[in-house]
């Protein structure tokens, strides 16, 4: 059996054992262990002697078919009857066409819809699916402390462990179904299960705020199925195929009504605006939770969609508009994270803001734009997941994820304060991965069209600024404290060394990643490919090397300097954590962040969002017809 | 170039620049003065404050906050090596914008309130600036279709007769990136109170001596890049730049500082009309 259909299947028979496993101690031994093989499946896949490329067999089409439809039906059904148990009579709604456009889907043209390889793996579904299986099986075993420590601070959550770690895998499956399905109608059902366990996560503690932004995001991503589901109703009666790759080759004209459906779906489970409050509504979930699917893993399922599309959607005026949708959701966003001060939230609203970009470089679906998005994808993941299992652990040690409480972390929690560092620099300097992204990005679009380029220039401007005034925080000390860094599991720890020390490391490997697996990608596409020059490497190494110098300078930490206390204008109390105000009182120095709320407050920025994404929308499908 | 002739480039560049750079700020300081109608130091006067400073005891508010300074002077070291190797524009301004935020950690590191709000203020500064100098970049490469500064320094026409807007946006955000008035909010170089020395409040001695060396080489770099708007033609390129190097001095004696809400909209709102403007009239025309 090829390893990618092993990767589908075996994480399926891992959530059952879960489901069934009540022990704490019987559950870490089946998650650790279906982690290191789900890990080690992901990266045999490195290897193309392992990893296998088509079925070795002929698929008995004719009754699986029959079996995706069953299962696509029963996952509407599921839904319709969540709607209606929780008078939510727009899910059930949207769960009802859904089914109906399957239905109609499937008797009209049940018959003739040929299929030639309706599962199978290329070098983009190859990439993808090892940095889900590493980053999730990480995220996995992190979650097993976590979870025991969540319920340890929740006692008045009741405790459905089994099924959160039975979502977690059938999840995962589902990831796998998603990149190595090249027949949409899988495709649409791999991605409705992970649509259905965002939805039971989301939910997952039970509380009324809980369940209703679960229902939101459901709602949401209801609509984006329903456009998948239209898009396979019109390709299955005009083009009589449902394969991805087939799409690709078609005529344009007739490929672009689909693939704008496609893109829809897309954008609502990437959570570009006008939808992008779901995901923010979905930091109400566990931190691995949002680490794993809204950030690491289900939100690239959208813009893996996205960026497959982008041969069709290069050139034309929807591609353009999809380009658009993304570049405003990257500025707003990006924008918008200055003015949050919850941890959680900025995290969020930057992962929203460079899903965006990769939206924007499936839009504009040149060579160039296809690399630097499948870059980002693999960056992001990867630095991204590791900072929000940072502010999980963080939150979880101190009941808070506000960044103004995170002042002298770095005396009071120094080994979580440096992986948030080293997350944080990940995330948008030189020479780390994503700088290296959106530099990409700037090059492809300078070619193709330099509007976007301003999207993209304030955009990385807004970064810059929340990101350091957060690291600054971490740094800043008034007063020092003892470190306490207790009651953090080892396996937590472990995930998060691992996400560190891969988020350092693939500075150094991923001209070999791209080598192996992005170019090809490209190549077999546009017959060209990019890449960043030898030149530039040997550049970005030498920066690499001297940012990786910094430890060292600890080892000079007690060299002679005459330490005192910080100046307070002459008006020192007894050291420099508090001074002497206005009728000699004693006042305590406070130092806290900008967030400039009036000029980048949420509301304001994204009504004009979401108005402006919306008109695109419009604007998309009406040109697309 | 070979690698050994670029090494030997690099070097003269790293060990000539802060001598430019230390000579600039001598000739800032005079004709400020006599702006203000003084006499003013002599023009050596920046390299001697540095000398005495490298004799002051160091003093520290927090014993890691100087290690931030090293690597602040070790990038704006790299940047200029990048830059006068003729190396790719966007990577020097990285590297560049990298520099930059050593200096702000190290203030965040230093901990007083004053260090605290000029590092605050001056992360909003390089939010301000920074659209139109990664537009400069961009629009470079429109006209001469190469990032890397070797090429466009070739480039046989002048630059700036087809990036007119972006020139003066790079000019104006330079007053921003030398922390001048009115825009310098982060480090008052004038005996504005309020904020003390903002930024470099907390740091003394030979660590103060390196950050004015690093903000010398900061100097040369980007008047590196003005002068690139005008490379096929060095002798206008050097009245050019001696002018805007003038300017800005003219300006930084002129006009008080503003608040952050005006520079950063002041900032932006130039980056949007002559920056972007530029870049989509010579996109459109090409």
């Amino acid at each position: 059996m090829p390893v990618f259909l092993f990767l589908i299947g075996f994480p399926l028979l891992v959530a059952v054992c879960l489901l069934l496993a009540r022990s704490q101690s019987l559950r870490s031994v089946v998650v650790v262990f279906a982690s290191i093989v789900i890990a080690v499946g992901a990266l045999s896949l490195m290897f193309p002697a392992v990893a296998g490329r088509e079925l070795p067999f002929a698929l008995p089409m004719e009754a699986l078919s029959w079996t995706v439809f069953a299962l696509e039906l029963a996952v509407a059904g599921f839904i319709f009857a969540l709607g209606i148990r929780h008078t939510r009579h727009f899910v059930s709604l949207l769960a009802l066409l859904q089914a109906g456009l399957a239905v109609v889907t499937e008797v009209l043209y049940g018959g003739v819809i040929e299929s030639a390889r309706p599962i199978g793996a290329d070098k983009f579904s190859l990439i993808m699916a090892i940095i889900v299986g590493i980053v999730g099986s990480l995220i996995a075993v992190y979650s097993i402390g976590y979870m025991k420590a969540y319920h340890g601070h929740h006692t008045d959550f009741r405790d459905r462990r089994p099924l959160f770690f039975f979502l977690q895998f059938v999840f995962l499956s589902a990831m796998f179904g998603v990149f190595f399905s090249n027949s949409l109608s899988f495709l649409l059902l791999f991605w409705e299960i992970t649509t259905l366990c965002s939805f039971l996560l989301i939910g997952y503690n039970g509380t009324p705020e809980a369940r209703g932004r679960a229902f939101h995001a459901l709602t949401l991503n209801m609509l984006g199925g329903l456009a998948f589901a239209g898009a396979l109703l019109y390709l299955s009666a005009t083009a009589g195929t449902v394969e991805l790759d087939r799409l690709l080759t078609m005529e344009k004209g007739a490929a672009l009504l689909p693939a704008a459906l496609l893109a829809f779906a897309g954008m609502t489970k990437s959570a570009q605006m006008p939808f992008s409050s779901w995901l923010l509504g979905a930091m109400v979930a566990p931190t691995p939770v949002s680490a794993l699917l809204h950030s690491s893993t289900m939100v690239k399922a959208g813009v893996y969609l996205v960026l497959r599309l982008a041969p069709v959607l290069r050139g034309t005026v929807a591609g353009t508009m999809v380009a658009l949708i993304g570049g405003v959701t990257f500025l707003i966003a990006s924008l918008i994270a200055i003015s949050q001060s919850d941890a959680k939230r900025v995290l969020a609203w930057s992962t929203i803001a460079n899903l965006g970009l990769i939206v924007l470089c499936g839009g504009i679906g040149t060579y160039e734009a296809l690399w630097a998005g499948i870059l980002l994808i693999l960056f992001h993941a990867v630095t991204k997941a590791l900072l929000f299992l940072c502010v999980g652990t963080y939150e979880q040690k101190t009941n808070t994820r506000d960044i103004e409480s995170m002042s002298g972390l770095i005396t009071t929690m120094p080994r979580l304060s440096i992986m948030i560092q080293i997350g944080i620099a990940g995330m948008f300097l030189a020479p780390f991965g994503m700088l290296v992204s959106k530099w990409a990005v700037l090059r492809a679009l300078v070619d193709s069209n330099p509007l976007l380029v301003v999207f993209v220039v304030f955009g990385s401007s807004a970064t810059l600024f929340f990101w350091v005034k957060w690291m600054g925080k971490l740094l800043q000390v008034t007063t020092a404290k003892p470190a306490d860094e207790t009651g953090i599991a080892g396996w937590q720890w472990f995930a998060l060394s691992a996400l560190s020390a891969l988020t350092v490391a693939l500075v150094g490997f991923y001209p070999v990643v791209s080598a192996q697996f992005i170019e090809p990608y490209v190549r077999s596409l546009y017959g060209m490919v990019t890449t960043i020059s030898q030149g530039n490497i040997v550049i970005m190494s030498i920066m690499l090397g001297m940012v990786a110098l910094f430890p060292l300078t600890f080892f000079v930490y007690r060299r002679k300097v005459r330490v005192v206390e910080a100046y307070l204008g002459g008006a020192n109390a007894d050291s420099s954590s508090s001074f002497l105000g206005a009728g000699g009182k004693k006042v305590e120095v406070e130092m806290s962040n900008y967030y400039l709320t009036r000029i980048f407050g949420e509301k304001r920025l994204m009504l004009a969002g979401t108005i402006a994404c919306a008109a695109l929308i419009f604007v998309m499908f009406g040109v697309a017809l | 170039m070979s690698p050994v002739e670029t090494l030997i480039v690099a070097a003269v560049a790293v060990v000539a620049a802060p001598f430019a750079g230390g000579l600039l700020s001598g000739i800032d300081r005079r004709l400020s003065a006599r702006m203000q109608s003084r006499q003013g130091p002599p023009l050596l006067q920046p390299f001697y404050d540095v000398a005495k400073l490298f004799q002051k005891e160091t003093i520290v508010v927090r014993r890691s906050q100087n290690f931030y300074i090293y690597f602040f002077l070790a990038f704006m070291v790299f940047t200029t090596a990048l830059f006068f190797t003729g190396s790719d524009l966007l990577l020097t301004i990285f590297a560049l914008t990298l520099a930059g935020i050593f200096l702000v950690l190290g203030a965040y590191k230093a901990s007083s309130p004053y260090s605290f709000i000029g590092a605050e203020r001056e992360l909003l500064m390089m939010m301000a600036y920074e659209p139109m100098v990664l537009l400069t970049g961009v629009g470079m490469y429109l006209v001469t279709r190469s990032f890397i500064v070797a090429d466009i320094a070739r480039y046989p026409q002048i630059l700036a007769q087809y990036l007119p807007g972006l020139f003066l946006g790079f000019v104006f955000a330079l007053l921003f990136k030398l922390r001048k008035s009115p825009f310098d909010l982060s480090a008052s170089h004038h005996a504005h109170q309020e904020i003390v020395r903002g930024i470099t409040t907390e740091f003394s001695g030979r660590t103060l001596a390196l950050i004015e060396i690093a903000h010398w080489y900061e100097t040369t770099v980007v008047l590196g890049i003005v002068a690139l708007f005008f490379a096929s033609v060095p002798w206008l390129a050097a009245v050019v730049t001696a002018a805007v190097f003038f300017l800005v001095i003219f300006v930084d004696n002129v006009f008080a500082r503003v608040k952050w809400q005006l520079a950063l909209a002041s900032a932006w709102i130039v980056a949007v009309a002559l920056g972007v403007g530029n870049i989509l009239v010579v996109f459109f025309l090409r």
